[in-house]
Parts: C-alpha cells; structure tokens; sequence
C-alpha cells in the first residue's frame, strides 16, 4: 500500500506546471554576466569582417578600387559582387519571392547597402580598411515616396527586372510597382460604400519604424576544411530555416551545416531575415579557411536590416445611421524598398492585413494592396507582430475613431454596438478567416469599468471648457482600443516560408531517474522559452518542471520547426510539447498498467501518476514510470520513454484585448504625460502569468515608442535622418509609465491547452490606444486624422492647424 | 564605430600639455570627458592624431567659492556640480541645469571645460554661463588670460580659445537671484529642442535685474540683452513677459532638425523663456 | 600602430594589457579579459549597455579609450558577486522578473548597484531617473524598477525595521 502524502495540491504545486508564476531559469546566467550571445563567441585565429556601404540612396556604381584597402596590413581580402558572381551569390532570394544584391551589382539603391565586404584580423584594421576602398558613384535621382515611384515618368529602380510584368505575387502594373494583391469582395464593397448612410473616409499613415533589438544582427560562419562542415552562428529567428537557405544557396548539403543560434538579445523580427552579412560571413570563411565574424553596428542596423510598417492605408468604412457598420474598404499602398524582403508566409505577400475588419462584425470588405519599390532599404519585418496585424489593427482602431466622429458617437459605444458577439464563435470574417473564440463584450466592459470611463468623459469634458475658457493649457485624452490579434502561423496546408509549411516541432526524452530533456525548433530571444516549455510539459507529463531541460537553436540537436516570431511559439510549438507530451502518457499508462497488473481502461491520470480507478492508494508516479520503462522487459512495450512531434496548427489563434490610455497632452509644448494605462490581455490558457505580464509591459513600452516618436525618417534625397539612439526614439524608464494589466481568459477550442499566445499583443493594441488617445484630446476641437510619430512637434502642429496658437 | 588610430599623451602638468599642443599645432587636441569628443572620433567625423588626456591634472579639478566668487576647475564633472552642497547654495542654477544634461552615466564623465569649449550649440553650459556672466580663463604659451563667457562664442565648434590654449577654470558671481533653467527635450539623454537660462533679482514687486539666455537656437548661446531689459522696472507680469519673449525670438536664428521645423523652434523658444521668467520670478 | 601598455585593476585583479590607444574600454573588457558580460548596443554612449564601474563612477566603456583606463579600478557585472552566486540586485532582478533577454542586464544591474551605494533609500522617481542612461526594450522597465526597489529594502534594514 502507499503512501498518500503529499497531498494532490501540494504534488501540483511541486510541478510548477501551467498557470504558476515559475521563476526564470535563464536569469542565474544573465544576472550574472554570463550569457552566451554571438558576439562573445570567440575563436582561434577568427576574422573579422565588416561592409563598405553605400552613401547614396540612388547612385551607379562606376568603379571598385581596393588596392589601398588591401595594402594595409592585416586585410585579407576584400570581395565584391564580381568576386561572388562565379558563385551566383551576389543576389540572393528574399523570403517574399524577390531577389536582393549581396554586394552592389553595378548599382546602389538605398542608403547604406552594402557594396564590398573587408575581411581583417580584427575589427579596428577592418574600419580603417573599409576607409581605404574607392568606390566611385554617378549619382541618379533618388525616389523615398511610394507614390511618386508610380508616377508614369518615375526613374526606374529595378532595372534588373527590366520588362519582366508579373512577378511572384501576380501582374506588375509599373515599373516601380511589385504585386496587387486583394481580399474579400471587391464589388459588393464598393456598393455598400456607395449606398450607405453614412461613409467615414480617411487616409491612415503607419509610418516607417524599425525593430531595434538591443543586441543588433552578427554571425560567426566556420568551414572546417577537414570535415567539410559549416557551422554557423547567429542572431536567428528561425535557425532551420536558415540552414535551409544557406543550403540551397552555397550547394553545401544540409546535413553539412550546422546553424546555432546562441542567446539572442532581443529579436522582435530584426533576425528573421537573411542579410548579406550571413552570405559574405560564410563565402569569406570558406574561402579563407577561417571562421569569420560579423557584427552589424547600430547604425547599419537601423539603416540596412529590416525596417518595419510603412503602409499608407486608404479607408472608407460604411455605417447606419445609428452606427452598425455594414462594409469597410482599404487600400494600401505599401513602401517596400528597394527589395521585397517582407518576411511573410508565401502566400501573403501584405502578410495578413486582411485581418482588417479587426474585432467586429462587418458583413462585407475589401483589402487591395500594391507593393511599391523605393530608394529606401528592404525589409518589412513583422516588429512584435504576427504579418502586419498591427498595421491592421491601427487601421480599423483609427477608422472606428473617425467613424465615430462622423456619427457624433462615442467610440466606446460604437465598439460595442458593432463586437462580434460571443455566441458568434467561430466566427467567419468578410475577408474569410475563421477566428477562434472570443468574448469581447465581457473584456470591453471589464475594462471600461475598472477606468471609471464614464468619470473620465466627464473630467475630459470640463477640462475642455476650462480650455476654451483660457484657465489651462493642458487637455485630457482618452485613448481606446479593442483589438484582436490573429497569430500561430500557421496550418501547413496555406501557411509556408520558402516553402516549408509553418509547423513546428517538439522531442523529448525521459531519462531513467525522472528528469527530462525537450528539444524544440523554435528560438527564445528574451520569451523565456526555457521556463514555459517545460511549465507546459510539467503539466502534461507530470515531472517538476525544474527537472525539464528545454533546449533550442542548434540545428543538429533541435527537430525542424520554423522559428520564433509572429507570436507562433505558444500556439505552434507548445502545441507540439504538449502532444509530444501526450504520446509520452499514452505510453506511460501501458507500462503503468502492466507494473500495477491492471487493463489500461483501469487507470486515470491525478497530476503526477497514473493511479487505479476506485483504488487511489494503488499508483504509480511518472518517475516510477520512467525507471521501469529503461529496466524491465515489458511485453509489448518497447523501452525508453522518448517521444516527437511535430505540430500542424488546424487553425490560427485570435488572441485579444482591451487596451485604455489616459493621457495628458500640454498644447503648448506638444509633451504628453501617460497619467493611466490599463491593458487587459486575453491569450487564453495562461501559462506563466509573471511572464505575460513582462511581455506586455515590453509590448507596451514598444508600441509607446512607436506612438510618440520612433520613426524611419529618409530626407528627399534618401538619407536617413535617424540613424543612431540619439534620433530613433527609444524611451528611458524615465519617459516609460506604469502600466495596470488585467485578463480574461477565453482558451482557444482548437489548440491542446487552450493557449494563444501574447507577446504581441500589446504592440499591436498599444499604438492604436496611444495614439487614439492624441486624437482624442484634439477631438472636441475638430481633429479628425494626424500621423504618426506624435512626437513633440508634431502635436504642436495639430493644436496650430486648429488654431490652438496664439503666436501665428 | 571605430576612431582613426592616434597618439595618447598624459601630461601631468598644465604647462606640460601647453607644450605638447605647441609642438602638435593642429594635430594634437585635448580631451577632457570624452563625451562628445569620443562620439565625434568614433564617427570619423574629428580626427585627432595627439590626444592629450587632461584627467591627471590636479590644478584643473575642484570647485572653491571665495569672497562670493565661484571658480569652477575645467575638469570638474557634471556629477560634481549635481553634488556639491556649497554651489548649490551660491549658485542653484548650476544644478538644476546640469541634472537636466544627458544621463548619470555621461554626467559622471562630462566636464564643465569640455562643455563650455567644445562650442556645439546643443551644449547647456554655455548658455547658462552667459546668463550667468561668467568668465572662463585661458591658459596659453604666454600665460592665462580671462575671456568673458558673453564674448566667447563666434559660431558652431568656434570660439575665442587658441587651439593652444587650454581651458582651466570657471568663474562668475555667486548670486541669490531667482533662476530657473527650463528645457524642452524629447527623452533623457536628448539635446535642447530649446532652452532658456532666467535670472532675475525684485525690489519689492519690481524686477531690479535680469540676464536671459538660449541653448540650442542659434548656432551659438544666445544672451538676449533685450529680453533682460524688457523685464527691468516690470512686474515680471504677462505684458512684461511677452516683451521678453519677444525680443529674445529677434535674438535666436533657429534651423531645422528632427527635433522640428523652425516655426515649432521658435515656439519652443517663446513657451520656455516664459516659463523659465515666470519660475524665476517665483523663486526671486 | 603603436601600442601601449596598459595596467589597470578589473574586478579586484590587475592587469598588464597591451593595446592601441585608441581601443575601446569595451573591447579591451570583453576580448582582451574575456569579460563578456557587458556588452554593446548602440556604440553612440545612448544605450548604457556596456555600463561598468570606473573608479566609483557608473560608465559607459564604449565611450572610453582604453589609455584612459590606464591606473583605473573597474568593476564589472562579472565582479558584483562570487562565481556562480548571485548578490542582491541580481537574486532581485530573478525574483522580480526584472529582465527578459538579458542583453541589457549586465549594464542595467552594475549601474543600479552604483545608484544604490549613492542613494540607499531612493524612491520609485530616483529610481527611474537613476537609471535613464541604460535602455531595455524588452521589459518595459516596470520590473525592473520593482527590482531595484525590492534591493533597496532588502540591503536596508534600518529601512525595513522602520517599516
Ligand atoms: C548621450 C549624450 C547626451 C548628451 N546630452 C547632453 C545635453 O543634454 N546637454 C549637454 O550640454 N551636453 C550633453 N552631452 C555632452 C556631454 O555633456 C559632454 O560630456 C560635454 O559636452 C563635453 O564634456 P567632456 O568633458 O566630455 O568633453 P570632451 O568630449 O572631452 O571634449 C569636448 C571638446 O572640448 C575640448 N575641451 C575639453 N576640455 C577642454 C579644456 N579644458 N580646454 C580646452 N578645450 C577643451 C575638447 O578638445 C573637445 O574638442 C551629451 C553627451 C552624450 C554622450
Ligand atoms: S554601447 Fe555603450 S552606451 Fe550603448
Ligand atoms: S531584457 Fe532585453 S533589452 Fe532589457
């Protein structure tokens, strides 16, 4: 007979399985200093290399001299596209179906791209290298707006594509032009547009930012002449798909490389891409022998990898008089850059813009969007986003704002009136997606309620008055937002990259004694992957979480999966744990049964054990389990306790949320003060609620910096304006608020544990509530639409345009 | 980001590193902090074949306030002035501006010397030293010379010193003038979009003295004589105000930047020399 | 390139290095002493990444020659505890979740340690003030705040006794 204690509360709580605050177990290391990130990797006789980047955003490349460069000593070599060309790697495929220049071939097309690559003993000969190149440009005239580039006598860009009139995603219509690509249903759109009460029509902005990790982009490539491996270190998102690349690019078999991906210091998608640095990292190590590092600094970094938004987003949106929204309307015209570089699911080339109609029920849409080639670098990275939902989500959170003006609403109450109602789910959209679950109505009110709104409308309106009276200069806004997020890229079956369908995989192993290792395909960069994983494990297997090692990013040890981006790893990837989990107790309650000399229908499963129904003092314990299936012959059964899977998502998850800011905006200096800021998540099932809550302060703080200030700014001739932490906005602790979080939780019906994911999330729903909340303030004085940043001056040019200012 | 390679001296004495600059000329300068000449050389954008580190000079370091004189060593840091009970009494201004510069980290390492002669406009100090009335003395092969903060300035990155010469010390009044030095940036760690030194003495409801001084919109540090006078005789009281800030926007000669287009410069301007008045006049 | 030699204290040790002048603090820490635990994330002195101690000052060494360093005691991330074991401010920021990827920790934590010596008792202002020369773009600052302030009251008993 055995022993009952402990009893199932406290067996559950030594899990530290779902649902518990779980202490981090990355944090011994990097509190102490001991992280392990690509640049500190150090190896014997290790080369540097490092660019030689165009100044000029347009120019043609007359002539390479790299006769001084290669005099000094400790320079190696230095390659250009001539030197790549015999081996077809001075372009590369992009992730979007187009192609990119490695190294300058005979033109440049954005501002600091890259035209020859210096390899040095160390990085200090490397820099005065790179000042010894000559390059000579002719200059050309330089485009930074989509819309010019479409302009019929616009100087062409891609001249390598001369006469070609479709391209991956369909018809070019223009030289400058790259796809159209169109949702829902155009024509039935159109007609309610033209039929309906009332039409609210406006043009919303995204402007162009960046995902600026604080660790930037680097690698170390090694070729080991002797074994004829490469191995590869990096900033990767997605070390799979990357070792899949450099395969098909360099000819190397796949089982000859090695890619890893180190600790990574943020990502937020800057390192899902393949940049150039990777290309000439590697073709420089095989052709010296030596492993080559590559660091980008932050200037490169924020000049040349990954930019992300830059959507002009045109709306109409069709409402009844009393506010029931029958269509929506969208056409986008989206600034790409110089190559289409988007890193978007194939078959998305607007990644899923088309999620538009955002939380509400709208009968009919349509989303048509034209890719648009510019002198401004590639890129179009989803920056703490699932494929520009965020963009989506500012759209329809800023169309709803400006629908409510129309109607003399207020937007709390168009919101609500227009929800996809809980007994809706699954609900179809207009645009054809399939979301999940939801109860929107609860969170709204929830939220509205725990603001004190109506008190808030009340205090707005006074200070208005006290406005116009003259008594203050500072106004209230109230800035609302209620989005809903579509993430876990994605069902194999319209869901790929390269072609490789967007599942993701999990294998464990249960080691004699009781403790365990899972490896995954996916990459934490600051999730906590190490934590979560094994809290879901812990739950599904039954052994303390602490005893899961969870290991990722090494491609020889990880199953195949795509990476971590687009909030996919709770959805996908901890989908795979927990049915890999699941095949590990199926197989457990076989040899469960036979240890107990019961038929395995006479077992259930109490937390940590299978126990003999009706007999709960007869049980056996997982770790029992797991030393009887490594030291007993069992009939039927063979030994160990190992098991992978590998997870095709039935559906996308829709996590969602209700955000509200209340700022204060001081008309006179264009300074605003977060005074509250209340964010309710719902991601479903919550794993680690310490860790949700991390990631949606870091979203926030994110999305306030793309809000208030973070831009990408090009002057008319393609500089970039914002090139180091001076200009590109990043605030402090002390410019960042402190933010009130609450949830619900809806479990998603389609996914093993209920979980959606959430690390988005506050990115996409915090720029809508921050800067509805500017309009907001200016509303009462007739403010319909400002783009974003809302920085300083910015705001003070609304408050002059409505005549706020008395100085003009 | 990596400076071309250059030469470091570390003199231990003033007149050692006078001479190393005579022998240099042009080649050799010298570095205080580092904070903005360190950027510059990183950027290639200063190049700086003889670097000559002032750090081990004794006579540079030290504040001492005598017979109502404040004299400020050229290498005190800006963490210093933050800290120093003695100058926050003679001359509260100095901290209230310099906790508004940069970030703790740069401010333990910046000194008051490299950002009063470095001449970049987006320096606070020199503003503030022309509201204060400062006097900086120079040192050079023929000796020290004092050079009034007001006449120091001729534009951006140029100023009166020698390329010889080398700052040593700080001087202006210790003052129970009220003050204000109000500053409009977009984060921590930003320079001015506009700023503006007040100080202003009353003589019962009436203004007696004022000195009033801009950062950052010009292509030097502004000393608006005008915007002083107009507050002389007033009541510091909104006509007055407006008077003031009228005659300092004559002064300045804004350019644009991301921090905004000119018009928004001027705004800034007028919103934080009234406020900066309006301050001072509180405290006076 | 001349080189210099260059002796300077790290984390209570001595060294002899030699480098070029112009080699920056940063790099002499992480590639000449394998110190890699502060690290670089602008280059510009903006981002406070590579933050160490220097003679009782919180400092930015990507902003500092390494000849400048020359004769100076220097604390790193590496030096604030025991091998292996953690001091206070890193045991609160693990308990407080006060980091996500960790890129920005090092720096984050060795500048808290100088605000602590110079402000034992600071309040949630100081703190965010105190700590506006480092950036983090993963946590939103909140926790980490939470974690300074935790430290505070734990390395302050009189504090806590007044409590
Ligand atoms: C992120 C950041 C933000 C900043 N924000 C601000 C801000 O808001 N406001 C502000 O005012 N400053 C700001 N600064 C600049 C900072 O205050 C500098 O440290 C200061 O301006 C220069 O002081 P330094 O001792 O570092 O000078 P250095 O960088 O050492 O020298 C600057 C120049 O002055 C010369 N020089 C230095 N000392 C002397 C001397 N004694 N005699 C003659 N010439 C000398 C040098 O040759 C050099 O040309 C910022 C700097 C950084 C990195
Ligand atoms: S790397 Fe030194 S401050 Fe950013
Ligand atoms: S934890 Fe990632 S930058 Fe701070």
């Amino acid at each position: 007979m055995n022993d009952l204690s402990p009893d199932r509360a406290e067996r559950s709580a030594k899990l530290k399985g779902l649902g518990h605050s779980r202490k981090r177990v990355e944090d011994q290391r990097f509190t102490q200093g001991r992280g392990n990130y690509v640049d500190d990797i150090k190896m014997p006789d290790m080369l540097f290399g490092d660019f030689v980047r165009s100044p000029y955003a347009h120019a043609r490349v007359k002539s390479i001299n790299i006769d001084k460069a290669m005099a000094l000593p400790g320079v190696i070599a230095v390659l250009t596209a001539k030197d790549l060309e015999p081996l077809s790697l001075h372009w590369m495929p992009t992730l979007a179906g187009d192609k990119q220049m490695v190294l300058a071939d005979g033109k440049v097309l954005f501002q600091g791209q890259e035209v020859a690559f210096v390899i040095a003993e160390d990085r200090y000969i490397n820099a005065d290298a790179i000042e010894l190149v000559e390059v000579e440009y002719e200059e050309l005239p330089v485009i930074t707006d989509p819309f010019k580039a479409l302009e019929p006598d616009a100087v062409v860009l891609r001249e390598d594509l001369a006469g070609q009139t479709s391209g991956a995603h369909g018809e070019r219509k223009h030289h400058n032009h790259i796809f159209l690509w169109e949702a829902g249903d155009k024509e039935a759109t159109e007609q309610v547009v033209e039929t309906a009460d009332v039409v609210a029509e406006e043009m919303v902005y995204y402007h162009r930012t960046h995902p600026c990790p604080l660790e930037t982009c680097g690698c170390v490539a090694s070729m080991d002449k002797v074994t004829g491996k490469l191995t590869l270190w990096g900033t990767f998102q997605a070390p799979h798909v990357v070792r899949t690349v450099a395969s098909l690019l360099s000819g190397i078999e796949e089982h000859n490389i090695r890619v890893v991906s180190p600790d990574i210091g943020g990502g937020f998608g800057n390192k899902v891409g393949v940049y150039p640095g990777y290309v000439c990292s590697i073709v420089a190590s095989i052709v010296t022998g030596k492993p080559v590092k590559w660091i980008e600094d932050r200037m490169d970094n924020l000049m040349a990898t990954a930019f992300a938004r830059d959507y002009w987003m045109k709306g109409k949106i069709a409402a009844t008089k009393d506010g029931k929204i029958t269509g929506l309307h969208c056409e986008v015209t989206a600034d790409h850059g110089a190559f289409d570089a988007c890193a978007d699911p194939t078959k998305f080339p607007a990644g899923f813009m088309n999620i538009c109609t955002g939380s509400y029920d709208i009968p009919v849409a349509y989303l048509g969007v034209d890719g648009v080639y510019t002198n401004k670098a590639p890129g179009g990275v989803a920056y703490r986003c699932s494929f520009r939902v965020t963009e989506a989500a500012y759209f329809i959170e800023r169309m709803i704002e400006v629908l409510a003006i129309e109607l003399n609403m207020d937007a709390a109450e168009l919101r609500a009136k227009n929800f996809i109602r809980k007994d809706q789910f699954p609900y179809t959209s207009a645009m054809g997606w399939e979301y999940d679950s939801g109860d929107y109505h609860t969170a709204w009110d929830k939220a509205l309620t725990a603001v004190g709104y109506d008190v808030l409308r009340a205090e707005q309106a006074e200070r208005v008055e006290a406005f116009k009276r003259g008594e203050t200069r500072k106004l209230i806004g109230i800035g609302l937002s209620h989005f809903t997020e579509i993430v876990g890229a994605g069902p194999v079956k319209n869901c790929d990259i390269l072609g490789m369908g967007m599942f993701d995989s999990c294998e464990i192993r249960i080691h004699p004694t009781g403790s365990a290792i899972a490896r995954l395909g996916t990459i934490s960069q600051g999730q906590g992957h190490a934590t979560t994983f094994a809290q879901i494990l812990a739950s599904e297997i039954g052994l303390p979480a602490d005893s899961i090692t969870v290991e990722e990013g090494d491609t020889d040890t990880a199953p195949y999966g795509l990476g971590t981006y687009g909030s996919r790893s709770t959805p996908v990837a901890g989908a795979a744990a927990a049915m890999a989990g699941r095949k590990i107790r199926a197989k457990a309650q076989m040899i469960a049964a036979y240890l107990l000399e019961v038929h395995d229908g006479d077992l259930e499963w109490d937390i940590d054990r299978f126990v003999v129904k009706g007999a709960p003092e007869q049980f056996k314990t997982m770790a029992e389990i797991a030393y009887a299936s490594y030291n007993q012959a069992i009939p039927g059964v063979e030994p160990g306790l190992e098991a992978v899977s590998y997870y095709d998502p039935p559906n996308m998850t829709y996590p969602f949320g209700a955000y509200i800011c209340v700022m204060e905006i001081d008309v006179d200096t264009g300074t605003h003060e977060i005074r509250q800021f209340y964010a309710l998540d719902d991601c479903g099932t919550r794993i680690n609620p310490m860790i949700i809550e991390g990631q949606v302060h870091g979203g926030l703080t994110e999305a306030l910096a793309i809000a208030m200030g973070q831009e990408i700014a090009y002057d008319e001739i393609g500089n970039v304006k914002t090139g180091t932490l001076m200009d590109f906005f990043i605030p402090t602790a002390w410019e960042t608020p402190t933010y009130t979080t609450d949830f619900t939780e809806t479990p998603s019906p389609h996914h093993p544990i209920g979980a959606k994911g959430v690390g988005e999330s506050p990115n996409v729903g915090g720029v809508p509530a921050f800067s509805n909340a500017v309009h907001d303030a200016f509303r009462p004085f007739g403010l319909r639409q400002a783009h974003m940043p809302h920085d300083h001056w910015r705001i003070w040019k609304i408050g002059n345009d409505l005549g706020l200012h008395d100085d003009v | 980001m990596i400076p071309a390679a250059f030469d470091y001296h570390r003199p231990q004495g003033i007149e050692d590193a006078i001479a190393i600059l005579q022998k240099h000329g042009d080649d050799a300068r010298v570095i205080a902090g580092g904070h903005s000449l360190i950027p510059m050389m990183k950027l290639r954008m200063a190049e700086v074949p003889n670097l000559v580190d002032l750090q081990d000079i004794e006579s540079l370091k030290g504040i001492t306030i005598q017979n109502g004189r404040v004299n400020i060593g050229a290498m005190v840091t800006q963490h210093e002035l933050i800290t120093n009970e003695g100058l926050a009494a003679a001359a509260p201004i100095m901290r209230e501006a310099a906790l508004q510069i940069a970030d703790p980290q740069v401010r333990y390492m910046g000194t008051i010397g490299g950002n009063v002669a470095n001449g970049d406009p987006g320096n606070d100090m020199p503003g503030l030293m022309q509201c204060l009335d400062a006097t900086f003395t120079l040192f050079g092969p023929d000796g020290a010379r004092g050079v009034k903060a007001r006449d120091f300035y001729e534009g951006a990155y140029m100023t009166e010193r020698d390329d010889e010469e080398i700052m040593t010390a700080i001087h202006f009044d210790a003052s129970t003038a009220g003050y204000a030095y109000e500053k409009q940036k977009r984060k921590i760690g930003d320079y001015a979009t506009a700023a503006a030194a007040v100080m202003l003495t009353k003589d019962g409801q009436t203004c007696s003295s004022a000195a009033i001084a801009l950062t950052n919109l010009s292509d030097t540090p502004i000393w608006s004589q005008g915007a002083g006078a107009a507050l002389i005789g007033t009541d510091c009281g909104p006509a007055a105000i407006k008077a003031a800030v009228a005659a300092g926007l004559d002064d300045i000669d804004p350019s644009e930047d991301n921090r905004g287009p000119i018009a928004f410069k001027y705004h800034a301007a007028r919103m934080m020399i009234s406020r900066a008045i309006a301050s001072a006049w509180a405290r006076a | 390139m001349t080189k210099m030699n260059i002796s300077l204290t790290v984390n209570g040790q001595v060294h002899e290095v030699e480098a070029e002048p112009r080699q920056l603090l940063i790099h002499l820490l992480r590639e000449d002493l394998n110190l890699t635990g502060a690290h670089i994330g602008c280059e510009t002195s903006h981002c406070g990444a590579c933050t160490v101690e220097m003679d009782g000052k919180s400092v930015k060494a990507c902003t500092v020659f390494a000849a400048q360093a020359q004769g100076a005691d220097i604390t790193t991330i590496e030096g604030l505890a025991e091998p292996g074991t953690l001091n206070v401010l890193q045991e609160s920021f693990r308990e407080h979740h006060g980091l996500q990827c960790g890129y920005c920790t090092p720096g984050m934590i060795t500048r808290a340690h100088r605000l602590l010596q110079e402000n034992p008792t600071p309040t949630e202002e100081d703190v965010r003030f105190g700590m506006a020369g480092n950036l983090c773009r993963c946590t939103g600052y909140q926790n980490i705040v939470k974690s300074i302030m935790a430290a505070a009251n734990e390395l302050n008993p009189a504090k806590e006794a007044a409590e």
